[in-house]
């Protein structure tokens, strides 16, 4: 399996996403630069986490606009698997691969610490190496992660099986908590989505940082499962 | 010609930087705010002199960049219309 991840000016977490998908493939990951208006043949490509150009303007709305971006719109339709992690999940949303926006968290603070989020589909490349509804531990590091959709495309993620994970209790059991800021939903996200597909299930975008809980040093593996699947499903 | 881009919030999507400024507004005093909304202004110079094709055009970079319209609506000013 082949597996490129893109680099933006302000990507930071390009090289982490790169070394955990290296250890899940057992073999090198290309880095591709934001200004290529060329790719060679990969299975999948990432969008990494980071503040790809200050955030100016909106997250991720430089970016989705990059050279590269033409080709990676592209490619998902072809059918290429495409995983937008954090910045990586705005810039999918900018760019019309995935609906709705990711607004200021509803607390106002940035968020950073572990989540419980409850996997939703576990019938899709990304998610096929977890059970249904279990609940995993996993970082967020955010400012705008509050998850918007209006009531019609919320319809459509549900009833299409679109919504991936969701933040949960330590249970995975009940309500997240309030519509703002609660413990367990950690930016007021409407109904508690912190991941969506698009209706194929070949894209991913999320919030939360599955190359941060990939090894037993970051204290804990429950993102690897994410990176395992996609290496099941495409190799 | 110079065109002024107004872009704010849709109704129903939460403004969490509007609230923080209505619930300072309320402590320094001021009362009788309602609803507050935080919006960004973006300002072009541009070569184009007909006014009607400005429009079209700023209308074009409103739709493709300057505003999200998920979740934001935009009202374009030009300065000789």
């Amino acid at each position: 399996m082949k597996a490129s991840v893109i680099v933006f000016p302000g990507s930071n977490c390009d090289r982490d996403i790169q070394i955990a998908l290296a250890n899940s493939i057992g073999g090198p990951v290309d880095m591709v630069w934001h200004g290529e208006t060329e790719m060679a043949k990969t299975d999948l490509i990432v969008l990494p986490g980071g503040f790809s150009f200050g955030d100016y303007l909106r997250c991720g709305a430089m970016s989705a606009r990059s050279p590269v971006m033409r080709e990676v719109v592209s490619r998902a339709g072809q059918g290429v698997a495409v995983l937008g992690i954090c910045n990586g999940f705005q810039i999918l949303l900018e760019a019309g691969l995935l609906p709705g926006a990711l607004l200021l968290n509803a607390g106002r603070n940035f968020v950073c610490r572990e989540v419980n989020i409850r996997v939703e589909n576990s019938q899709t490349p990304f998610t096929n190496r977890y059970e249904q509804g279990q609940v995993l531990r996993i970082p967020v590091a955010h400012h705008d992660g509050q998850y918007f959709a209006d009531a019609d495309t919320l319809a459509e993620l549900r009833a299409r099986d679109r919504i991936a994970f969701r933040y949960c209790g330590i249970d995975g059991n009940g309500d997240a908590g309030g519509p703002d800021y609660s413990p367990a939903n950690p930016n007021g996200s409407i109904d508690d989505i912190a991941g969506i597909f698009n209706d194929r299930k070949t894209v991913l975008g999320l919030m939360p940082h599955p190359e941060r809980a990939a090894d037993p040093v970051h204290g804990g593996t429950d993102g690897r499962g994410l990176l395992d699947s996609l290496v099941s499903a495409l190799s | 010609m110079k065109a002024r881009v107004h872009v704010s919030y849709k109704t129903g999507v939460l403004d969490p930087q509007g609230k923080a400024i209505g619930m300072t507004l309320a402590n320094l005093g001021f009362a009788g705010v309602g609803d507050v909304r935080q919006g960004k202004l973006i300002e072009l110079e541009l070569a184009e002199s007909d006014a009607h094709k400005a429009r079209k055009l700023v209308e074009a970079m409103c739709e493709k960049l300057l505003a999200n319209t998920v979740i934001e609506n935009y009202a374009i000013e030009l300065d000789n219309e």
